[in-house]
């Protein structure tokens, strides 16, 4: 009950805040996210039947504990900046990563987004493991939204990057996950996003090849795509990002400058 | 923008993975047996001659070719059955790309049941062998027969667009949608004629049972060489758009919760 009084609250404080907003750099942002409130049910055991639905109906048991995985977060990120979001476990990162990807929708709030995402949360997410690698390009790069003849057209690339061409007519459950996350990096990376989301997918891989993720990446920024990147290492998010957000138990604790925020956020862990 | 045209311009970027997710689902279906597409053709053939044996020997209905009144009722039929059943696992059988990626949901429940309708024109196939060995006579009004196709393709859309939706919050659908179906194909004239039931219940299926009508209209076509009843197309017609309406309703409702489910 004290969490709904708590959300009345905060809804007053959302209204109060929308009026006299200005809205005339609204085309400066590539990602502008309002008040966004993401809402889980925690209830202690999880109804997924009918059988139990209907018992626990007639006993007057169903229940809903709601659980605001992100509360009133609002951050802007302006074309070509490169965001790192920084935070412990469970303070909400992915959360909000999935939230601007559009896999989450907000509870309240607005979440609005300028130009094409590549989300990098998972490489290969889209695999079926029985079909090749052959397959496979073109499967994932149509969930991604592209088509049969820029696949075509880009095969070669994504081929060459992954380095992968003597195991082409594998299926691809026959991979290591090392290889699998190579190639899915190379499909997603292979057009220029505007916007570049990346959830600690570079652990994996031998270390040649974060390299040649890195070196990837750094040329994207170079030619303006704006990057949202999550990771535990300070010293990582420090040397690829400008900007920094601190989520601590999913409200914003920080944000700004990498440097500011990373001292921080390194002091309050010691 | 509007919101149509918003959905159509989602619905025209995402038509590539529609197109690979079909062929997914076709390509593996046969991958690894001896004699592949082949099967799509043989295995009705064979359900066809089993229910022959049983049902002109056991029960003998006088109907006049019987083996061509037999494939026309189980292709429609197997297919509803076939392609509502692996529509229902289409959310949460894709639940882990669902997680990482934005993807519209309901492409792959269309896919699925997209899938299921070309392995049905395949199955054409097999009766088209039927109706030459029995000899049914080929008439202009044929060419009806894919607008028969598309009415329950959309019926089929629907019913599995509900499906999928429900099975996402209750996992048990599942069985009472199997019994469910045990119980449609007996109250479906696949293997009987109609006239044999008891006029009450007769005038229910005609009534409530919407492949009732599309088999009705293809039957008319094939083994009376006439074109079906007006009020029997428009009936089938309007059945198809009810599921599909009462099911991407239901789905569009749901679909923003499906994440915290699957």
């Amino acid at each position: 009950m004290a969490a709904n009084e708590q959300q009345q609250r905060f809804e007053k404080r959302l209204k109060k805040r929308d009026i006299g907003e200005g809205m005339s750099e609204k085309e400066n942002y590539a990602v502008r996210v309002e008040h966004a409130v993401v809402r889980f049910n925690m209830a202690s055991e999880r109804i997924d039947n009918l059988k139990e639905y209907f018992v626990k109906l007639l006993k007057g048991e169903l229940m809903f504990k709601e659980f605001l995985a992100l509360q009133d977060v609002s951050f802007q990120v302006k074309k070509g900046e490169a965001w790192g979001i920084i935070g412990t476990n469970g303070s909400g990162k992915s959360t909000l990563l999935k939230l601007i990807c559009g896999i989450l929708k907000p509870y309240k709030g607005k979440v609005e987004i300028q130009g094409s995402i590549a989300p990098l949360i998972e490489l290969g997410a889209g695999f079926d493991g029985d079909l090749t690698a052959r397959e496979n390009i073109y499967l994932n790069g149509a969930v991604l939204g592209y088509n049969k003849y820029f696949m075509q057209e880009h095969f070669d690339e994504i081929v060459d990057f992954a380095e992968l061409w003597n195991f082409l007519d594998m299926p691809i459950k026959n991979y290591s996950s090392g290889m699998a996350a190579r190639l899915g990096f190379a499909i997603a990376t292979v057009v220029r996003p505007d916007i570049l989301i990346c959830d600690e997918v570079l652990a994996v891989g031998d270390y040649a090849f974060q390299q040649k993720c890195e070196r990837r990446m750094s040329e994207m920024r170079d030619r303006g795509t704006t990057l949202l990147y999550v990771s535990h290492s300070i010293d990582s998010v420090k040397s690829v990002c400008d900007h920094a957000l601190w989520l601590d138990h999913g409200t914003v604790r920080m944000k700004g400058d990498v440097e500011r925020v990373g001292d921080a956020y390194m002091e309050m862990l010691r | 923008m509007t919101i149509t045209a918003k959905r159509m311009e989602v619905f025209r970027r995402y038509w590539p993975l529609l197109e690979q997710l079909v062929m997914k689902d076709i390509k593996l279906k046969y991958r690894r047996s001896f004699l592949g597409y082949l099967w799509s053709i043989l295995n009705p053939l064979m359900i066809m001659g089993i229910m022959m044996l049983i049902f002109s020997n056991m029960f003998r209905f006088d109907i006049e070719n019987y083996p061509v009144y037999l494939i026309i009722g189980q292709t429609i039929y197997n297919f509803v059955s076939e392609s509502t059943n692996q529509a229902m696992w289409s959310i949460t059988g894709n639940a882990a790309l669902m997680k990482k990626t934005y993807v519209p949901k309901y492409i792959f429940t269309l896919s699925r049941i997209t899938s299921s309708f070309v392995n049905m024109v395949f199955a054409l196939g097999a009766m088209l062998i039927v109706f030459l060995i029995c000899q049914v006579r080929f008439t202009i009004f044929m060419l009806f027969i894919p607008a028969i196709l598309v009415q329950v393709y959309v019926f089929a859309l629907g019913l599995g667009l509900f499906l999928a939706q429900g099975t996402v919050f209750f996992r048990d659908i599942q069985y009472i949608y199997s019994a469910f179906l045990t119980a449609w194909m007996y109250a479906t004239p696949i293997f009987y004629p109609i006239s044999q039931l008891p006029e009450g219940l007769a005038w229910l299926i005609k009534h409530v049972n919407p492949l009732y009508s599309y088999i009705t209209q293809f039957r008319t076509i094939v083994l009376e060489a006439s074109f079906p009843d007006g009020r029997l197309i428009l009936y089938g017609m309007a059945m198809s758009l009810l599921m599909l309406g009462v099911g991407s309703w239901a789905f569009m409702k749901t679909q923003d919760k499906f994440i915290l489910y699957i």
